[in-house]
């Protein structure tokens, strides 16, 4: 699904990442770990192709229709409500059937009573929350996620512990984290940045 | 040799323009300037050419090197542009007696697009190394050649109501021998510029080549 | 149309944005009839219209600045423009989304600021109008691409200007001369060939513009 070949990424004069050979297989779970500061997120937006490499190749075998990401910005207007959000993300992916996925995307995560609520009033978790659903709305294949348990409470984290167990071996995740024991038992390939 | 091509050229062309040629009936010896100043002109208009055509190259075939191919060309662009500028200035002074006239159309074109360029530099400037830097360069420089007739054709409109005088540059017919004076002039001009964009390429590959093999050492 | 709909939602999304946000539309109103009144004393006390005509420009395209700087800034802010590049809509939907938007608050903010000008300094006739229109059309193409390169990289409030202005020239001629000269219409044309040529260019390019590979 992904291959990764002298993978390189430099902003300005800083390198950032430097000669990364890596393979995530499709279905897999790859964890990418390192301390802030590492390259995880440049990684993680090299592999959506928010970024490109600044030397070596980098093949990601799916269509960007088929990503799902989320990012260390929740990527949500805060002026719109969750309901509006997601519609327009719903609208741009093309979701057949947008009403029922979404609605049933806001339950699954706790937020379907505050879906017409301003997400400028959503407490963090809350707002981390509904960035997982905008990742997962369109049922991608490949999901990547940059430190998805950030900001979320015990329950919060818990939901996503629920939601990631259900979608290893059917779709293929990459996830960038603080704390490698937790998705330990799913995780198929390990990354380590220094 | 390029560069001895370049320096006999304008050589020749400065002989041809300020000696040879017989002194112009009605401007005087400030006609001379004619020689130097349209080739210059000229020029930076093939400069800002140049540029947009590795900028599309980029876009098009997305292969880095086109970018600073296309940076200094225009960077060239801009000095024969401010070369422009400066002579056509000295011509306005020697003929009419003003430093500056807004009637001038091609003294107003060339000030628009010194800003416009000049403001390219400053994108550069504010963004980092890089496929993002590189292509929005790109896209504007598209702008800039596009800008070009655009910005003629408004000029001209522009001066039926900015200034009802109107200045005439046109004088006698040009006899042969300054015809060929200014077509050498033009051509050793134009030269000139290739010359010093191929020396500018040079070195700042040169000096990307350097802070890379630094880079890998450390 | 899978393109059409998805300017509708984007420009809707905007709109929507702006009318809870209610802080863009407020800012260029103000500041629109701040520089109208400080035009009053710019003005020596002879000047004819055709000075006031010039005057109106410069409010014009700085207010359009004004828009285009919030509609942006915001989008990269909190890294919003990022969620609708992943998405596999046409990106040429973004820019044009974000034109018709920032075109809409300008023509708002101008329903109530002509009618001002007309009342504090010289009447606006049909050919006047047209071009005002025209000229809108322009800047919000063209101002929309710029700002979009500019919001990437640092200095952004002072690049953005420095970029769009050079632009704006032909814009201004051809508003004031359509306002001015007995001739309006072929500054009306001019404007159009401006329109037509750097709607297409704005339009084509944005793609490269934010994304890093095609």
């Amino acid at each position: 699904m992904i291959r990764a070949r002298g993978l390189e990424k430099r902003y300005g004069r800083k390198r950032v990442l430097a000669a990364l050979d890596f393979d995530v297989a499709c279905g897999g779970v790859a964890l990418v770990i390192g301390p802030n500061g590492s390259g995880k997120t440049t990684l993680l937006r090299l592999f959506s192709r928010l970024a490109a490499p600044s030397r070596g190749t980098l093949s990601v075998e799916v269509d960007r229709s088929k990503i799902g990401y989320l990012g260390h910005e929740p990527l949500v207007y805060r002026e719109l409500t969750a309901l509006e959000n997601l519609d327009l993300y719903g609208r741009l992916y093309r979701i057949p059937e947008r009403r029922e996925r979404i609605g049933m995307l806001l339950e699954r995560f706790g937020l379907w009573d505050d879906r017409g609520v301003r997400v400028a009033s959503y407490s963090r978790g809350m707002t981390q929350r509904l960035a997982l659903c905008r990742a997962l709305l369109h049922e991608p294949e490949l999901v990547i996620l940059d430190e998805p348990y950030a900001a979320l409470d015990v329950a919060g984290a818990a939901l996503l512990d629920r939601e990631l167990g259900s979608l290893a071996g059917e779709r293929t995740l990459v996830v960038a984290t603080h704390d490698p024991d937790r998705l330990a038992e799913l995780a198929t390939d390990r990354l380590v940045l220094a | 040799m390029l560069a001895g091509s370049a320096a006999v050229g304008i050589g020749l062309a400065l002989l041809l323009a300020l000696v040879v040629v017989p002194e112009d009936a009605d401007q005087g010896i400030s006609q001379r300037i004619f020689y130097i100043h349209v080739p210059i002109a000229l020029t930076a208009y093939f400069c800002f050419g140049l540029g947009a055509w590795k900028a599309l190259l980029l876009l098009w075939r997305g292969d880095d090197r086109h970018d600073l191919e296309s940076y200094v060309a225009i960077h060239q662009g801009t000095i024969f542009g401010a070369l422009t500028l400066i002579t056509g200035s000295i011509w306005a002074r020697a003929s009419w007696g003003v430093w500056w006239t807004w009637s001038s159309n091609q003294l107003v074109l060339f000030l628009v697009l010194f800003l416009f360029y000049c403001a390219y530099f400053m994108l550069r400037f504010s963004l980092e190394d890089g496929p993002r830097r590189a292509r929005s360069s790109a896209v504007y420089a598209l702008f800039g050649v596009v800008l070009i007739p655009v910005s003629f054709l408004a000029i001209r409109l522009a001066n039926d109501f900015i200034h009802p005088t109107v200045f005439t540059r046109e004088g006698p017919q040009m006899t042969a021998l300054m015809f060929t004076t200014f077509c050498v002039s033009w051509a050793a001009v134009t030269l000139l510029a290739y010359v010093f964009y191929r020396v500018e390429l040079a070195g700042k590959r040169l000096d990307l080549r350097l802070r890379e093999l630094r880079e890998d050492l450390a | 149309m899978n393109y059409l709909s998805d300017v509708v939602a984007l420009t809707a999304k905007d709109l929507r944005v702006e009318l809870r946000a209610r802080d863009t539309l407020p800012a260029m109103l103000l500041f629109v009839l701040a520089i109208l009144v400080v035009f009053h004393f710019a003005l020596p006390a002879g000047a004819d219209d055709d000075a006031a005509y010039g005057l109106l420009w410069v409010a014009i395209v700085f207010t359009a600045l004004l828009g285009l700087a919030r509609a942006w800034v915001a989008e990269q802010e909190h890294g919003v423009l990022d969620g609708l590049v992943l998405a596999p809509c046409d990106r040429s939907t973004i820019w044009l989304g974000k034109t018709l938007a920032t075109l809409a608050f300008l023509l708002a903010v101008q329903v109530v600021a002509l009618p001002a000008f007309a009342l504090l300094f010289a009447p606006l006739d049909a050919t006047a109008l047209v071009g005002v229109l025209l000229a809108d059309a322009g800047i919000c193409a063209v101002g929309s691409l710029m700002a979009a390169m500019a919001v990437a990289g640092r200095s952004r409030e002072v690049l953005l200007p420095l970029l769009v202005l050079p632009l704006a020239i032909p814009l201004v001629i051809g508003g004031v001369g359509a306002a001015v000269s007995p001739e309006g219409g072929r500054y009306l044309l001019l404007l159009a060939l401006y329109d037509a040529v750097f709607a297409v260019l704005s339009w084509a390019s944005f793609e490269y513009v934010v994304t890093e590979q095609t």
